[in-house]
């Protein structure tokens, strides 16, 4: 049989029509289209992709099922590792993971993998989510702080082991970045409380409303007979440029931005009461994925005009290729080489003007990409309405301070390959560890310090067994 | 869910709530705030705890928005959706060996020094309250400061209890006529503070300020609470809500309290089909 060059192409919304709703973007593959795609897998005898994935999903196993429309077995088969799929198949990068290790993506287009998880995780919640059978209860209780990717995948990989699980949010809806960042064009909140209430019928029990470190603290929980913890409380601190006139009025950080409009709804308002101002013209600073799904969100919002601020190029920018492309079909203008030097308000406070410099590009910087170094005397000043900075985020100080964990730079919990941090009993995993990273590998940090957490508990308390 | 468990109107637009929240009750300390939402399209609103004990807070606050509003109308009985916290850093309290500690409540402001004067008396300090209001049925918990306070010293803008005038006029007294001050806390409104310090700035009499900037979370990770401290960017939910007041940027602190005016004017045209919601919920 000839293979077919190209993946089945994703219908989607037309960008005209879609930069005027809050709808999902692509339509998602019919049975038909995912079985077409399927059949292009090779099926290879030792898959690489297998080895791009963070959390092992037997890929070709799935895809194999979906060919052969088993769904049911590819379901099963997706969750032995996997179980968040409606998500991880949505906002993965799987161009720079599975796919990218795809043997079909030597020759042409890769296997479209993520797709096909995203299929077949709808597939299953349009027929009803089977809970799988729980195991016997080892009447042990593990505490899992933050309801982001890592922790919702280290308490669900331990539920099922048999653990007493209870994880601690602050918010007062688990999720984490998939609830206040990703914008529900790109994550539909339906799909996340869904994937969240498949975790809650494994048996884990969610208390949002608790601030660890506040509310209460590690201690508190080892007193109250919790025997381990993992610590997933993400990046969650956002980064200005401490730059001239960053506090005036219609200056947001990404993370406010976002919350706003995807956690509050204030997309909704006032039908929600949160509001939220929606700028004529609207600047976004940085290119990464955060900026992209703030630009995209504030075009949705009403704005006119709304333009990518980047200090280094389109080569170096960190955001997916998809959300690119996705974000330039939609009409987002992109700065390269320009970097804010100050904001200029007017007499009430509001900004008004964005003083920037241009920059070229020197030596790589550690990062491996090149420096942008500002050109003297380019300074020209833009007309903007609201500013939205996103530069990243750093993690909150206030789990690691209040525990007495070791932390390294930027002030990210230190922690071993499996999670360890330098507190007996208490593991960390995803952004808190690593950095602002992605959903995916935050998962496959949650699930390997699940892994160990069970292997130390049952030489601690069930003799080895 | 979060039960109220009393409701008193402490004046004209001004409600005492004590609701249950054994978590942050226990942990609790003088200074800090919460965050409430009241339902389920609810926004996440601010608000300094008045008082705590055993598995209950007190909420004290004046209907000036939306949410404000609805939670007035919340009965005892009812719920809360949302309550999170202590947030925030609990105020310094510590003995001064010499010099009293004089506290400023401004309206609704009058409820959070409770706590804190509390505090300063319990350490061991000399305590004297300033207690001011625009009028006196906007004035409470007078008896509540004089259980405990050396001195609880009234005013009302308009005259009609206490001394006529506003709370800077008795500061300002207090330091002239030579009273030693070790510090000045003041919790109230930013224009309100912010004349404290002016009055407190010559003398270089240590004066802290409790914020209320518009936040979204609470925990650090909005940055909607962003204020100038000594020139240097802060967040209050983190870094504060207490600061020095003689470095804190007033006038940014309150053009960025004015950024949703319209909108809030705006959600209040709704309020009506809001509140049936309200009681469902």
């Amino acid at each position: 049989m000839k293979i077919k060059p190209k993946k089945i192409p994703m219908r989607e919304q037309d960008p005209k029509e879609r930069i005027k709703n809050f709808n999902e973007v692509p339509f998602g593959y019919t049975e038909e289209e995912a079985v077409i795609e399927a059949e292009r897998c090779l099926q290879c005898p030792k898959p690489p992709c297998i080895e791009g994935c963070p959390v092992n999903v037997d890929i070709p196993g799935f895809i194999k099922a979906i060919k052969e429309r088993d769904f049911d077995k590819a379901i099963e088969i997706m969750k032995e590792t996997n179980s968040l799929p409606a998500i991880t198949g949505r906002v993965c990068p799987q161009e720079t993971q599975c796919e990218e290790k795809c043997v079909l993506g030597k020759r042409f287009e890769p296997v479209a993998i993520g797709r096909l998880e995203a299929f077949i995780a709808d597939w299953e919640a349009k027929k009803g989510i089977k809970i799988p059978e729980k195991p016997k209860p080892l009447n042990i209780k593990v505490a899992i702080i933050g309801a982001g990717p890592a922790g919702l995948t280290c308490a669900a990989d331990l539920s099922k082991m048999g653990y007493d699980v209870t994880i601690f949010e602050s918010l007062h809806l688990p999720g984490g970045v998939l609830t206040y960042g990703i914008p529900e064009f790109r994550l539909p909140k339906a799909i996340v409380e869904r994937e969240v209430n498949y975790i809650k019928e494994l048996g884990v029990k969610i208390q949002c409303n608790v601030v660890v470190g506040r509310t209460v603290t590690v201690d508190d929980l080892f007193n109250e007979g919790y025997k381990a913890i993992f610590i997933g409380t993400g990046a969650g601190a956002p980064r200005f440029m401490k730059i001239p006139g960053e506090n005036l009025l219609g200056i947001y950080s990404a993370n406010e931005y976002l919350t706003r409009v995807n956690l509050m709804k204030a997309y909704r308002f006032p039908e929600y009461d949160t509001p939220i101002k929606k700028g004529r013209v609207v600047a976004v600073i940085g290119a990464g994925n955060v900026a992209m799904d703030a630009a995209r969100t504030a075009l949705r919002m009403g704005s006119e005009k709304v333009m990518v601020i980047y200090r280094r190029t389109e080569k170096e920018m960190t955001a997916r290729l998809e959300e690119y492309h996705h974000a330039k079909e939609e009409g987002i203008e992109f700065h390269w080489l320009t970097t804010p030097v100050r904001y200029i308000g007017d007499e009430e406070g509001w900004v008004k003007e964005m003083e920037v410099i241009k920059n070229k590009l020197g030596e790589p910087d550690e990062s491996g990409r090149r420096r942008p170094v500002p050109i003297p005397g380019s300074e020209t000043r833009m007309k903007v309405n609201m500013v939205i900075v996103a530069i990243g985020t750093t993690p909150n100080p206030l789990v690691a301070k209040t525990t007495g964990l070791k932390t390294g730079r930027h002030g990210v919990v230190i922690a071993d390959e499996n999670g360890r941090t330098s507190r007996e009993g208490v593991w960390a995993g995803g952004d808190i560890v690593t950095g602002a990273a992605t959903v995916i590998l935050a998962m496959g940090a949650g699930k390997k310090a699940a892994q160990d957490m069970d292997k130390y508990l049952k030489e601690k308390y069930l003799n080895g067994v | 869910m979060f039960k109220i468990t009393e409701k008193q109107e402490l004046g004209p637009k001004v409600y005492l709530m004590k609701v249950k929240a054994p978590l942050v009750a226990k942990n609790a300390k003088p200074g800090q705030f919460f965050i409430v939402r009241v339902y389920d399209k609810g926004e996440r609103i601010p608000l300094t705890i008045a008082d705590y004990e055993k598995d209950e807070i007190t909420m004290v606050f004046q209907t000036v928005g939306l949410t404000t509003y609805l939670l007035s109308k919340k009965e005892v009985g009812e719920s809360v959706k949302d309550i999170v916290g202590p947030l925030g850093n609990p105020s310094e309290i510590v003995k001064y060996d010499e010099g009293s500690v004089v506290l400023v409540g401004g309206g609704v402001g009058i409820a959070p020094v409770y706590p804190i004067a509390k505090g300063f008396k319990e350490a061991g300090n000399r305590v004297k309250v300033i207690l001011g209001a625009r009028s006196k049925n906007l004035l409470f918990w007078e008896d509540r400061f004089r259980e405990f306070c050396d001195d609880v010293l009234v005013t009302t803008d308009d005259g009609s209890y206490g001394r006529k005038g506003f709370v800077t006029d008795v500061l300002k007294d207090l330091v002239e006529n030579g009273e030693k001050i070790a510090q000045v806390t003041a919790v109230g409104p930013p224009i309100m503070m912010k004349f404290v310090c002016e009055v407190t700035r010559p003398y270089k009499i240590k004066t802290i300020v409790s914020l209320n900037s518009i936040m979204v979370d609470g925990t650090g990770m909005c940055g909607a609470c962003r204020v100038e401290v000594g020139g240097e960017t802060k967040l209050t939910c983190q870094d504060g809500p207490e600061f020095d007041g003689h470095l804190v940027n007033f006038d940014l602190l309150l053009e960025r309290l004015r950024m949703y005016k319209k909108e809030e004017k705006e959600a209040m045209e709704h309020f009506e089909e809001k509140e049936e919601i309200v009681h469902e919920d």
